[in-house]
């Protein structure tokens, strides 16, 4: 199924929630809306499933105007952050739900309900539960027995707002290997929304990128990474250093000295300069164009992290690199430090 | 329709829709006691009051309580007994305390279910949705406790009295609704109005709209959604509405008195009938029929404490 979105526009009263969005989700994918709170992407989820309208713009759901229809007509499953589960209904009768409201013509009869809830819980791994309560079940049982529960509908679409935000780190990265292998398995069209890169990354086969209601950029994890389209998206996603730089004729210049980087067609004015925190080559002093002294260094698994208090900034920009281990770093050392991959973006941004 | 009576506010008395001063206040200290040492007599555990004067606090609490809420009670039973039991018996199958009964399970019947209509109505109204004017309509709702209720039964006389608002149309129509069934049912929804959407708004407020987004999103319809996820989620809070309402709308007087004309046999309900009786000087029917209000009181009392427990155990399962 495939999922369209045009020049949404929604709006909380002066707030613009979402500014003319336009998506398109191709069939049996796994789409991650990432971005701060108060980006709009839960907004646009909702939007979606039909629990908000916009004021302006289109949702086609497989071709079929979706705005038409409500909520409960448009077979779209929805998880919910805080999973939402029935209180007073065991995990059976809450993944049984969608199947007993079913019209009378088409509902199953009670042995088919019983077989499918029990493939189901079998799914999740969840079937030893379902004579328990949702207030019995730790949030990642919850969240599992959400997700059957969104999919006994046998929905054409699978919508989950940040199912796994409210769950602990380890559980967390439990689940996201998890859904991951079981969108593999049943393949249908689904969108996340979540605040954090990591996960989307990790997760998602594309990502899309939002802020204050509008889309920075889509991308396949590595394009974001590696590309990102606005200075905003660099910012977002993956530690960066910035740094506050000045443009002209074609040189890029810290606190009037220049820098050894291109400007590769950046506006003149001032800008800002992206570097990843691993992408700073660390030299003796003297050998480029940044220097500083180490002022304090960690070291764990592969990388050590170094902050390095920049002298030209008479040690108020402190930044903090990742080094490689084979050249140990210590503190007070005076090191230099020339960027290897870099982008800039004008400072408005 | 005159308030004569010194008797009135002893019997309205008996009504149980106080809020939760409950008589456990007093207990906690006793659990303390048994922790500490004995042997420890001398250093005093400064965690609390010395032993006199917790001793005194308690010891005051229950005298107080004893004369203002036992004896009274006690007194309305003795008097009710004191002429033997077939008395008792025989003053509430009299003609006119059998119509009273009868007049206040009807009255009651129709005024607590209209208000569990509406209070559903209007607690749904204000904990799911954001409109224009919630705010007013939330004081709005509050407004028959905060108004006397001989006042609002005087709403009543002003609007349908003869020389009332509507008086001449419905003189016209031969509509009659004061001094008669109609007056005294709304009057007495009117009293009773808040007790059920009381109970409801912060219930339905902190359960939020989540499940019933999520039953939506399952296909189910709007009714589907009501009576599948909605009204199971607030059926102790809903039951612990209509009881208290249940209890306001049989003893209610003052509101009633002003409205029902005092005719026998027909618009006395049992509070009312409890009065003319005390001022006629049959105390044991009075009392008798006094009793059947006070053993409301106590039933209401009983079951109220179940559905609180109910109530908490309901908030800590929901609390995840």
């Amino acid at each position: 199924m495939t999922i369209e979105v045009k020049n949404i526009v929604k709006k909380f009263g002066d707030f613009a929630a979402l500014d003319t969005v336009s998506l398109k989700v191709g069939d049996g994918e796994l789409l991650a809306l990432l971005g701060p709170s108060g980006s709009g992407k839960t907004t646009l989820l909702r939007i979606i499933a039909g629990l908000d309208w916009p004021e302006a713009g289109e949702v086609t759901i497989d071709g079929e105007d979706a705005l038409g229809r409500g909520a409960s007509e448009r077979h779209v499953g929805f998880v919910f952050q805080h999973y939402a589960l029935f209180r007073h209904m065991t995990v059976f009768e809450n993944v049984a739900f969608g199947l007993r409201v079913q019209p009378r013509a088409i509902r199953k009869d009670e042995k088919a309900i019983r077989a499918r809830v029990k493939e189901l819980l079998d799914l999740v791994q969840l079937d030893w539960l379902s004579d328990r309560y949702p207030s019995q079940l730790s949030g990642g049982q919850r969240q599992r027995i959400a997700l059957a529960r969104a999919l006994a509908i046998e929905p054409r679409i699978l919508l989950l707002d940040e199912p796994f935000g409210a769950l602990d780190a380890k559980v967390r990265k439990e689940l996201r290997q998890w859904l991951r292998s079981l969108h593999q398995e049943i393949h249908v069209t689904s969108i996340f929304v979540t605040h954090d890169q990591e996960e989307a990354l990790e997760v998602a086969n594309r990502v899309v990128v939002m802020d204050k209601g509008r889309i920075e950029q889509i991308g396949t994890p590595g394009e974001v990474y590696d590309n990102p389209a606005t200075a905003f998206v660099h910012g977002f996603i993956g530690e960066s250093i910035v740094l506050p730089v000045d443009v002209s004729d074609g040189a890029v210049r810290l606190g009037g000295r220049p820098l050894n980087v291109a400007a590769n067609g950046a506006a003149p004015g001032a800008s800002k300069l992206f570097v990843r925190r691993h992408d700073m080559q660390i030299g003796p002093a003297g050998s480029g164009s940044l220097e500083g002294a180490v002022r304090h260094v960690r070291s764990f698994g592969p990388i050590q992290r170094a902050e390095v208090a920049l002298a030209d900034s008479e040690g108020k920009t402190v930044i903090e690199i990742d080094a490689p281990r084979d050249r140990e770093l210590q503190a007070g050392e005076i090191i230099s430090l020339e960027p290897r991959r870099y982008r800039i973006f004008a400072a408005h941004e | 329709m005159s308030l004569q009576s010194n008797l009135a506010s002893s019997t309205t008395q008996l009504r149980a829709y106080a809020p939760k001063t409950d008589l456990n206040v007093a207990s906690p200290p006793s659990q303390r006691e048994r922790v500490r040492p004995h042997t420890a007599a001398s250093k005093r555990d400064l965690r609390t009051e010395p032993r006199p004067i917790r001793f005194l606090i308690v010891a005051l609490a229950l005298l107080f309580l004893t004369v203002f809420v036992v004896l009274p009670l006690v007194v309305v039973f003795a008097s009710a007994f004191s002429r033997g039991i077939s008395a008792y018996f025989a003053a509430l199958s009299e003609p006119e305390a059998l119509s009273a009964i009868q007049l206040t399970l009807l009255i009651a019947a129709i005024s607590v279910s209209l208000n569990l209509i509406f209070g559903v109505i209007a607690a749904w109204a204000i904990s799911k949705f954001d409109f224009a004017g919630k705010t007013f309509l939330i004081t709005l709702i509050d407004l028959p406790f905060s108004v006397s209720p001989v006042i609002s039964g005087l709403v009543f006389v002003l609007l349908f009295g003869a020389q009332g608002f509507f008086g001449t149309w419905l003189q016209a129509h031969n509509i009659h609704i004061l001094f008669a069934v109609p007056g005294i049912a709304l009057a007495t929804i009117f009293v009773t109005f808040p007790f059920v959407a009381r109970a409801l708004i912060p219930l339905m407020q902190e359960q939020g709209t989540q499940e019933e987004e999520a039953a939506i999103s399952l296909g189910a319809s709007g009714l589907q959604t009501f009576f599948r996820v909605t009204l199971p989620n607030i059926k102790w809070g809903l039951l612990y509405g209509v009881l208290l309402c249940n209890a306001r709308a049989m003893g209610e007087f003052g509101a009633v008195s002003v409205v029902s004309g005092h005719i026998r046999g027909q618009t006395n309900t049992m509070p009312l009938l409890v009065e003319i009786l005390y001022n006629e000087y049959q105390f044991v029917a009075s009392f008798a029929i006094a009793s059947l209000l006070a053993m409301l009181a106590l039933i209401t009392l009983v079951v109220k404490t179940i559905l609180e427990r109910r109530l908490d155990e309901g908030q800590i399962v929901s609390d995840d």
